[in-house]
């Protein structure tokens, strides 16, 4: 993650041409290890589970502090899955895949 | 310590100054105990009276909620909004909405929090109430220490930070936020004591500050809060000299000859029936006569039946109600809780700003309430009608037994106190009234007997003779027996007058016999002496004759 500012938009995978289904925002305040932590758990996961179907926005807080009110964030990091509704927040470093997956529904608990 | 007022009437007395500046403060007290509202009114006052702008971070309530809610208190959020002086942002967290994975921060609350005060550059805050995160996030140890960075971020920011706590089970807050907020601590309660509510305020730790450690009743009314300390309590009112009638001539001579101070506080006690209310009438009365506005607090009677009854004893009041004067207000003083009579009469007072107040009786708001909440609360009242300057006449119901028992503890408070009391002999019932006590002024220590007439309240000397006090018809009989008494002494009086003139009659007499004696005797004296004189001189003569008769030398 590069910190020049704003929200860095960032897409990955095969281009269809098609929105992606998947659209996330990671909000993140500063470059502290937790974050770059959590940006790499989350390309991992995105990468394994949702190729070509997702772009991650990274919200730095620290540069647009009044993003935060609007997603409701409170706690950092934060990954909010705004598309496809309903709205899921995750909270933490994204070190647990299989919570992370439920989180974004895209594995059913238990 | 410095400290940041909160303009909320009576609560910078008892702390001496308000809350601790650029420190936080925890509130807290259990639901509908009136936190929320503290909090906002110390934001709302804070940009309205003393420059401070404030950011409201709400937990619970969304900004158009708590914006409608405190509408009700004059408190108009929106505008402070607009003018800049007041940033509100609503945090809201829904468990369900939320997965935790990996450690986390709260920096995005503390970023929200920045750019709130940023935006208006507050100098207070209020956090309502961030236990709520505890439902909202399960990993209590991110929390916890979050929260102690948290309010340590607050002081190094120097705002002035209100925190509020939900009361727990044993605890001051549910979650122990006063672990971590230690420099003052507030406690709010809201008891239902048969029916009628009540609601204290207590500063439960202030640290570095001396403050008021009793609990004080406070009120939600149509202004906001307001805290009723006792602390100023006669101490600083201004003290008048002058001196006004107790619309009871006799009484007003009893007073040290010019009646009640104005200003002061009267209390009369007696048993039922014992001619309490007339004289409250007769104090509203004179007052009336002067020109000056008064008020009337009935808890037993209505305006009317007050009227009628006075009317009858010679109180004319319904032309004072008429001429805009007399304001009488009859409520039932189980009809609301202390609070709101309270309330009600300060704002009666406040609408109708009488000079004289009577209270008939100030034990009715006893009813329903505990004896020391009736105590604080009449307290408050007898001295907010002393810092009006407002002359104050209570009237209080007292047991048979004990007639000085039920002076609500403010028989220190009062500054001419009264006693009525029956006594009963030979068959009928008399009232007698004295004087208690009366300060500042030299009063007359005699019972009077107390007479209602047509005429209104008459104060008859006693009869005070051979040791007993009498009264009623014992009086009159005892009376006119004097009278038959005294008659007849004074014939007596009259027989051994004439007596002793007869007597002296006849010393003068012998007087003038012995003295007409003397003069026959001198008389008698004179003539001797004058003989013997004559005699004399005639055997002298004689003798001369013979010499030259005989031719001899």
């Amino acid at each position: 993650m590069k910190s020049t500012g704003a929200a860095k938009a960032k897409s990955a995978g095969k281009k269809t041409g098609n929105e992606p289904q998947y659209r996330l925002r990671l909000y993140v305040a500063g470059q502290t290890p937790r974050s770059l932590q959590a940006l790499s758990n989350l390309k991992r996961i995105c990468e394994e589970h949702l190729a070509g179907n997702y772009r991650v926005e990274v919200i730095d807080l620290l540069q647009k502090p009044q993003l935060a009110a609007g997603d409701q964030i409170l706690a950092i990091p934060t990954l909010v899955r705004s598309i496809p509704a309903p709205a899921r927040r995750i909270i933490g470093d994204l070190s647990n895949v299989e919570r992370v997956l439920v989180g974004l529904d895209l594995l059913r608990a238990g | 310590m410095p400290k940041a007022p909160t303009g909320i009437p009576g609560f910078d007395e008892i702390t001496f100054g308000g809350l601790p500046k650029g420190r936080p403060t925890l509130v807290c007290g259990g639901a509908g105990c009136g936190k929320t509202l503290f909090g906002i009114e110390f934001l709302v006052r804070g940009a309205t009276q003393f420059g401070e702008p404030g950011v409201l971070l709400s937990f619970e309530e969304s900004a158009q909620d708590l914006v409608v809610n405190v509408a009700s208190l004059g408190f108009d959020l929106a505008k402070l909004q607009r003018t800049k002086k007041l940033a509100i942002d609503h945090i809201y967290i829904d468990k369900s909405e939320i997965a935790e994975t990996g450690e986390y921060d709260l920096e995005g609350l503390f970023i929200r929090l920045n750019g709130a005060i940023e935006s208006v550059g507050a100098k207070r805050v209020l956090l309502d109430t961030p236990e709520a995160l505890f439902a909202g996030l399960s990993d209590v140890g991110i929390l916890r220490s979050e929260l102690r960075r948290l309010f340590r971020w607050l002081k190094d920011k120097g705002v002035t930070a209100v925190i509020t706590g939900e009361r727990g089970e044993g605890t001051l807050t549910r979650h122990g936020l006063e672990e971590y907020v230690s420099d003052c601590v507030i406690l709010l309660d809201h008891r239902v004591q048969n029916d009628a509510v009540t609601r204290r305020l207590r500063v439960l730790k202030y640290r570095g500050s001396t403050h008021g450690t009793d609990e004080y009743p406070f009120l939600i009314d149509q202004k906001g809060i307001s805290v009723l300390p006792v602390t100023s309590l006669g101490l600083t009112h201004g003290v008048s000299r002058e001196r006004i009638s107790s619309g009871v001539p006799v009484l007003d001579e009893m007073l040290g000859g010019w009646g009640y101070y104005r200003g002061s506080s009267i209390m009369v006690t007696g048993t039922a029936g014992t001619g309490k209310t007339s004289l409250a009438a007769h104090f509203v009365d004179a007052a009336c006569r002067r020109g000056e506005r008064a008020m009337y607090f009935a808890f037993e009677e209505s305006p009317g039946q007050i009227t009628r009854n006075m009317k009858s004893v010679g109180i004319h009041l319904d032309r004072w109600i008429k001429k805009g004067l007399l304001h009488i207000d009859s409520a039932r003083p189980s009809a609301f809780g202390l609070e709101m009579h309270l309330v009600r009469m300060h704002g009666l007072l406040d609408q109708h700003r009488p000079s004289a107040v009577a209270i008939d009786p100030i034990t009715g708001l006893a009813a329903g309430a505990s004896e020391h909440d009736t105590a604080v609360m009449v307290l408050r009242i007898v001295d907010f009608i002393k810092s009006r300057g407002a002359t104050g006449f209570f009237t209080a119901l007292a047991a048979e037994d004990d007639l000085q028992s039920t002076s609500l503890s403010i028989s220190s408070l009062v500054d001419t106190w009264l006693l009525l009391r029956n006594i009963e002999v030979n068959g009928e019932r008399n009232r007698l009234m004295y004087i208690l006590k009366s300060r500042g002024m030299a009063h007359s220590n005699q019972m009077r007997e107390f007479l209602l007439t047509d005429k209104g309240v008459k104060l008859q000397n006693v009869y005070l003779g051979a040791g007993t006090v009498l009264t009623g018809s014992a009086r009159l009989a005892q009376e006119a027996e004097d009278r038959r008494e005294e008659i007849r002494r004074r014939q007596e009086d009259r027989r051994r007058e004439l007596a002793l003139r007869a007597s002296l009659a006849a010393v003068d007499a012998k007087i003038a016999a012995l003295h007409a004696e003397k003069q026959t005797v001198e008389k008698e004296l004179t003539e001797t002496a004058a003989e013997g004189a004559a005699r004399r001189k005639a055997a002298s003569g004689d003798q001369d004759e013979l010499k030259r008769s005989r031719g001899g030398n």
